[in-house]
């Protein structure tokens, strides 16, 4: 055998024993979801029912939990996508110190663990409601929504700043000499561009903001998300439930997105199309020049 | 000191560190390319929201908070009350009680929060070591060999567990080494084993699952930063000769610096900060360091004591960024992209 054939098979077996480790623990707790055995297990397979999905739609904390945690994801999208776009948009005209100090700012809550940023809002908002009566924003739902849209906001910075640094100034200039005002090349220049980026920030967010423990289990205080009540469970004991959960939560996230991807697909591959178009319409005219001419 | 100057300090520092921010970004707006000054640049209703947008988010929900943490961590614990009372005076009781416990205690050490808190770190260290080891060669093979066809594919199935909840992946991992679990059945029928093992007391489900919750961070880092080396580099090494590992050490980890030192920094610093992971799949006997201080604040009701251990961890967390910067060489913007 040659020495690559060598690698390829090494390479291959790799690859197994990857995707092996990835999805075998997801499989494995699907397959437990459908068995009609009271402890989750694969091993025997005493019988195929859907019961447990059912236990689940009668549990009635894991439905309030599932409520309250599309709420808040609703909300984490609504404040961190302008949030995250104003500091993109702020991050391109700032220079220099000015702009390393701004970045160590708005970047150091992807860098700072989940719990501290859960801990710290709690403590701040505990502080400054006492002093100053603002009793309503030092409520579960209120102080998860700030804790999570501290660094969910610097994610959608992030894919923002991407999509701005293909965003060609001198539209803006062609605008504004056209006579549009400042709003207007705001709202119908630079908006459209960056809508792709919009809606992938959405889909993050609200993604980020559901599945989202670390921060959620401090702020939340003593109400409850999906993620929190499924923790308990968790920890108080292994019920085929819960599996029957994860395929749901699952199915639902993995429908999500490979929606998203086709998204995202479709959005290229017209941009490909209008690319190309424009080429086609360029050479034909060289080719008709001549002729015209 | 008394502690009312620390509220001083929270609520006035930020309006001052804003406007040495905003004289800054003035003083430098001349190193932008020539243009009108921001307000004009935007107009008004635009440059509005973004200083409101910007400045909401940075002071009330970045900068504040992380004082009020700091703050609190160095107060007593006191009834509410005596808040801002006359005994309410900076401490660093709380950071005593971390290195030598209760004062009436015996023991030399708080042997409990210390062995946890090294514990975590060390575990993290071995765990962003691990995934790298783990992530290398797969992401070397699609960002430098695959075929794009393949590639998406790969990419999608690397998407799909990325999306599945925290909690459930640890609990994939509890039914995975339970003793009636895959692995013992697996085990025992092979004859190896001739009762079930306790992964779980062993900490092998604890480690395996933290090792796989952050796998993908580590996986994405590296294949970006693989991605941009030119594919004609690693062509010339080899026909110069160059052995695969030369290639490997010389060309392409060297190229992938930024990307293994942003790999490194979110792994490390998700593993140290995991909660779920450590109170699912968690043995008897080991303490994570988070779920003490989750403790601190919902069972032992300390909240300053917790804000002092949550700050430890987070000085460790920052140690080890700064590390890594200084290991690979690296700026913090090419670590956070």
């Amino acid at each position: 055998m040659t020495s690559r054939a060598v690698f390829r098979a090494l390479m291959g077996f790799y690859l197994l024993v990857f995707f092996a480790y990835l999805f075998g623990p997801l499989v494995i707790m699907g397959i437990t979801a459908f068995n009609t055995s009271a402890y989750p297990q694969i091993m025997p397979f005493e019988g195929f029912t859907l019961d447990w999905f059912g236990v689940l739609w009668n549990d009635k904390d894991m439905i309030y939990g599932l409520k309250n945690s599309l709420w808040i994801g609703l909300l984490v999208v609504l404040v961190s996508v302008p949030v995250g776009f104003a500091g993109a948009i702020v991050m391109t005209q700032v220079y220099d110190r000015a702009r390393a100090f701004y970045y160590l700012v708005v970047v150091s809550p992807v860098l700072t663990p989940g719990v501290i940023i859960g801990i710290s809002t709690v403590v701040f908002w505990r502080q400054t409601t006492q002093a100053t009566g603002l009793k309503f924003i030092y409520d579960g739902t209120v102080l998860t929504v700030l804790a999570q849209s501290s660094f969910i906001s610097a994610y959608t910075m992030l894919i923002f700043l991407a999509r701005l640094a293909r965003f060609d100034r001198t539209l803006d200039e062609a605008a504004l000499d056209l006579g549009a005002t400042r709003a207007q090349v705001f709202r119908h220049v630079l908006i459209p561009f960056m809508a792709p980026a919009i809606g992938s920030a959405a889909v993050i967010a609200f993604l980020s903001s559901f599945e989202n423990y670390n921060t959620t289990t401090f702020a939340i205080l003593a109400d409850k998300t999906l993620t929190t009540v499924l923790a308990g469970r968790v920890r108080q004991g292994t019920t085929p439930a819960l599996s029957a959960l994860a395929v749901a939560v699952v199915a639902v996230t993995v429908a999500g997105a490979i929606l998203y991807e086709l998204l995202k697909r479709r959005e290229a591959a017209r941009a490909e199309a209008r690319a190309e178009a424009a080429h086609r319409a360029e050479v034909e005219e060289l080719n008709a020049g001549p002729v015209a001419a | 000191m008394h502690s009312a100057l620390g509220q001083w300090v929270i609520y006035a520092l930020p309006p001052l560190v804003v406007a040495a921010f905003a004289l800054m970004a003035w003083a430098e707006r001349r190193k932008a390319p020539a243009g009108p000054g921001f307000i004009a640049r935007n107009g008004w209703p635009v440059a509005l929201f973004l200083v409101v947008a910007v400045g909401l988010w940075a002071i009330f929900m970045i900068v504040m908070p992380l004082m009020a943490m700091i703050d609190l961590s160095l107060r007593p614990k006191l009834p509410p009350t005596q808040w801002g009372g006359p005994k309410d005076f900076y401490t660093l009781e709380n950071y005593r009680y971390f290195l030598f416990g209760s004062t009436t205690s015996t023991d030399a050490w708080n042997a409990t929060h210390l062995k946890a808190f090294f514990l975590t770190i060390w575990v993290s260290i071995l765990i962003t070591i691990l995934d790298f080891a783990i992530c290398y060669p797969l992401a070397y093979y699609m960002a430098q060999v695959a075929k794009p066809a393949r590639l998406r594919l790969f990419m999608l199935l690397l998407i799909a567990p990325y999306w599945v909840n925290e909690i459930l992946r640890a609990f994939a991992f509890r039914i995975l080494f339970a003793s009636q679990g895959v692995i013992n059945k697996a085990l025992l029928a092979l004859g190896l084993v001739d009762a079930p093992v306790d992964f779980i007391a062993a900490d092998v489900a604890l480690y395996s699952g933290l090792a796989y919750a952050y796998l993908l961070m580590m996986m994405f880092a590296l294949y970006n930063a693989i991605e941009t080396l030119d594919r004609n580099l690693v062509e010339a090494a080899r026909d110069l000769g160059a052995p695969w590992w030369h290639i490997h050490a010389f060309i392409v980890v060297p190229h992938a610096k930024p990307g293994i030192g942003s790999g490194a920094t979110l792994v490390f610093m998700l593993t140290a900060g995991a909660i779920a992971a450590p109170l699912i799949l968690g043995g008897p006997k080991t303490l994570w360091f988070t779920p003490i201080v989750y403790d601190r604040f919902y069972q032992a009701f300390n909240w300053q004591q917790g804000a002092a251990y949550a700050l430890i961890l987070l000085v460790a967390c920052i140690v080890f960024v700064l590390g890594v910067l200084k290991v690979f060489r690296l700026g913090l913007g090419e670590i956070a992209r």
